[in-house]
């Protein structure tokens, strides 16, 4: 069976094939402001048995291709309990969103928090800090990493933080302790996101925010245990949506008056997607 | 008299009224009209709707006319039993949406409740009738936001207000009833006649008919599968504080009768088995339906509000074996004092009334819902996770639609969860 997880995102739209529970596509491309013509040229051409989308334009998928639908939280739980199946928590930073989650030992979601309506500490936090230093993310997490201490960043609103930046930089402050402040903001908020939830070791990082290193070593500092990453953090989403898909019966969701169907993942070893470097699991840079 | 003229009269800004009513149809349509399943009682209440500033308004102007006192309230604190029984009427405020935003922020600090808020910014917009139509209002200091808010908006319409207490115990209960007896005098003194307790008592009547129809609405709901809706059943309860109180008692005994033949035809607004959740926490005015209204088109049933605007105000009956103003009184200060509202400290009662509406109901979560900068529930949702019987989920939020999708998406997963 061929399934189609696809994950519209604030800022980037997943699209992952599955063909017999293997990865057969994994692909990842900017959301533009034309979502319905954006998303209908991603699956031309493309066919399979089931769609499953999440992510905010879910609904979208819904309409226009009669997609089923799931939460992102409950697909990055599915997605990434198939990677890690020892995973109890996971930490999802995306454009727009922060989430954390706690899962109970079959993989099910026992708790989730998510950052309220504003951008603070997600990854367009990261996107305007660094276009507040004028250097690429990739050139942020590299002076993050390379100062020994950060200054003390007290406003977490993007907006606000951007001022307080701009500020520091026209007082002389090393862009590097500004960049690592940046980063320890972000950490600082995630963490609160973890201890409401009582997030607990084994802790998978997912989301854009989880490829910069800076970010995953202040995290694995502050937790005092190893913080593991994907291959591909981006593509949880969208892997666990074509799961969902592959394993899933839907008794008529989309209608509004039917519970969900229960859910059970059942991830295993011999059922993991090893045919796909994308997925395969990595743990980051021991410390 | 036209609807047209009696705004006028009552010196609304016609042109800013006649948009928001023009808003309200859509909203209206969607949430409440697409439903199926509707219950045929509903009739009543969506016909109260579509007029709702006009037939109860002209009502309410006519008992002031003739010389009798409308009073406008904001809290389910407020012993509406006294207001009628000296002849008056008892009216909610409009308080659920936001208007008038930059007026109200020349006054009110931008981080502020907005319950609050829209109360004041239907003032200075002059958008409410009911506001209008009152005689005077009665607020009481159940947050600080309110308390303080009151002393800036008495210079816009005559305010009176009580103190209500944030303990239970003893010395509480005397500054309570003190406080009562207080405003029955101040009624007297403004309306220059005495509190008969004949009176206070066919009032005490008449306001127990109607929570004893809520209650027996609210139990009704209980049922697997509910014959009624979340957000029918939330809009019966917001128009409790609008409707004349007979009437209205009347049309929802009629409506109960109704829904008991589905739940014996086992006969449901959804399939059974549709998962069941409880709404805790602030107050919603209408048309403040946006949990609601997603809760139940994300596949879940909402079967009751831990509320003021549901169980709060419904609560316990006023006992009336009393025959003596002073009996009568007290009885009524008894009954006012068990609500418990989260401004009362410590506030266990809360949180058992909560696991027993869970246990009642069959309910497999909670949904906190809480108004932005209302401290008194955003802290206490902590304690309501910490003692629930099953899972919470907490929600903050306000009027505007922006969070509307991260709403959904936090409803859903929690949905997710739960099944």
């Amino acid at each position: 069976m061929k399934v189609v997880g696809l994950d519209v995102g604030s800022r980037t739209v997943k699209i992952v094939v599955l063909e017999e529970g293997r990865v057969v596509e994994a692909h990842r491309e900017e959301t533009t402001a034309r979502l319905p013509e954006q998303l209908r040229a991603l699956l031309s051409g493309l066919e399979f048995e089931r769609l499953v989308a999440t992510g905010y334009g879910r609904n979208l998928a819904r309409e226009l291709f009669g997609a089923e639908t799931l939460t992102e939280i409950r697909a990055h739980a599915l997605g990434v309990k198939h990677l890690f199946p020892e995973v109890r928590s996971i930490l999802d930073i995306g454009g727009q969103d922060s989430k954390a989650l706690r899962l109970d030992d079959s993989g099910r979601v026992v708790k989730f928090e998510m950052n309220d309506r504003c951008a603070a500490g997600t990854g367009r936090f990261l996107e305007v800090m660094a276009a507040a230093l004028g250097v690429s993310l990739a050139e942020l997490a590299q002076w993050a990493l390379s100062a020994d201490q950060g200054v003390n960043l007290s406003a977490l609103c993007t907006v606000f933080a951007e001022s307080e930046v701009v500020g520091l930089i026209g007082r002389g402050e090393a862009p590097e302790r500004l960049a690592r402040g940046i980063v320890t903001a972000i950490v600082k908020r995630a963490l609160g996101l973890l201890k409401r939830v009582g997030a607990e070791a084994p802790l998978v990082f997912t989301g854009g925010v989880a490829l910069n290193q800076a970010v995953v070593k202040g995290l694995e500092e502050a937790l005092g245990f190893a913080v593991l990453v994907p291959e591909a953090p981006q593509m949880t989403g969208a892997l666990g949506a074509a799961l969902y898909g592959a394993e899933e019966r839907i008794v008529g969701q989309a209608s509004g008056g039917s519970p969900p169907a229960t859910a059970r993942p059942k991830a295993s070893a011999s059922d993991r997607a090893e045919g796909c470097s994308l997925m395969a699991p990595r743990f980051s840079t021991p410390r | 008299m036209d609807r047209e003229d009696l705004w006028r009269a009552l010196g609304l800004d016609l042109e800013a009224h006649g948009a928001l009513l023009e808003a309200l149809g859509p909203l209206y349509q969607e949430v409440f009209l697409s439903q199926e399943n509707r219950p045929e009682g509903m009739g009543y209440f969506d016909s109260v709707v579509a007029d709702i500033h006009g037939a109860r308004v002209a009502e309410l102007l006519q008992i002031r006319e003739s010389g009798r006192p409308v009073v406008g309230t904001f809290c389910v604190f407020v012993p509406k039993e006294v207001i009628w029984a000296l002849g008056g009427a008892c009216v909610g405020l409009c308080a659920g949406v936001e208007v008038a935003t930059e007026k109200v922020e020349e006054l009110l600090p931008r981080n502020l409740c907005p319950l609050i808020k829209a109360f004041f910014g239907f003032k200075l917009a002059r958008l409410c009738p009911y506001m209008e139509v009152c005689d005077f209002l009665v607020g009481e200091t159940t947050c600080d936001g309110k308390k303080k808010a009151y002393e800036i908006f008495e210079a816009y319409k005559p305010l009176y207000v009580m103190q209500v207490p944030q303990r239970k115990d003893e010395a509480s209960f005397t500054l309570w009833l003190e406080e009562i007896r207080r405003f029955v005098n101040h009624l007297e003194e403004v309306l220059g006649k005495a509190l008969s307790p004949q009176k206070l008592r066919e009032a005490i009547e008449l306001i127990n008919r109607k929570r004893k129809a809520l209650a027996r609405l609210n139990r009704l709901r209980f049922n697997d599968p509910p014959p009624i809706s979340g957000r029918d059943a939330l809009l019966i309860h917001q128009l409790a504080f609008f409707d004349d109180p007979e009437r209205f008692s009347s049309r929802l005994e009629a409506l109960c009768d109704e829904l008991e033949e589905r739940v014996k035809a086992g006969e449901g607004v959804c399939p059974p088995g549709t998962p069941r959740i409880i709404l805790s926490g602030c107050p919603m005015a209408i048309p403040n339906w946006k949990v609601t209204h997603l809760v139940e088109t994300s596949g879940a049933v909402v079967v009751g509000e831990e509320s003021c605007v549901g169980s709060r105000y419904v609560g316990e009956l006023v006992a009336v074996s009393e025959t003596s103003r002073k009996g009568l009184l007290r009885a009524l200060a008894e009954r006012y004092f068990k609500i418990d509202c989260a401004i009362f400290t410590p506030n266990p009662e809360r949180r058992r009334h909560l696991a027993s509406m869970v246990a009642q109901s069959g309910a497999q979560g909670v949904i906190h819902y809480a108004l932005k900068f209302c401290d008194p529930y955003t802290v206490e949702s902590y304690l309501v996770e910490r003692e629930s019987p099953v899972p919470v989920l907490r929600l903050e939020t306000d009027y505007s639609p922006e969070d509307r999708e991260q709403l959904r998406t936090r409803i859903e997963a929690f949905l997710e969860m739960l099944s």
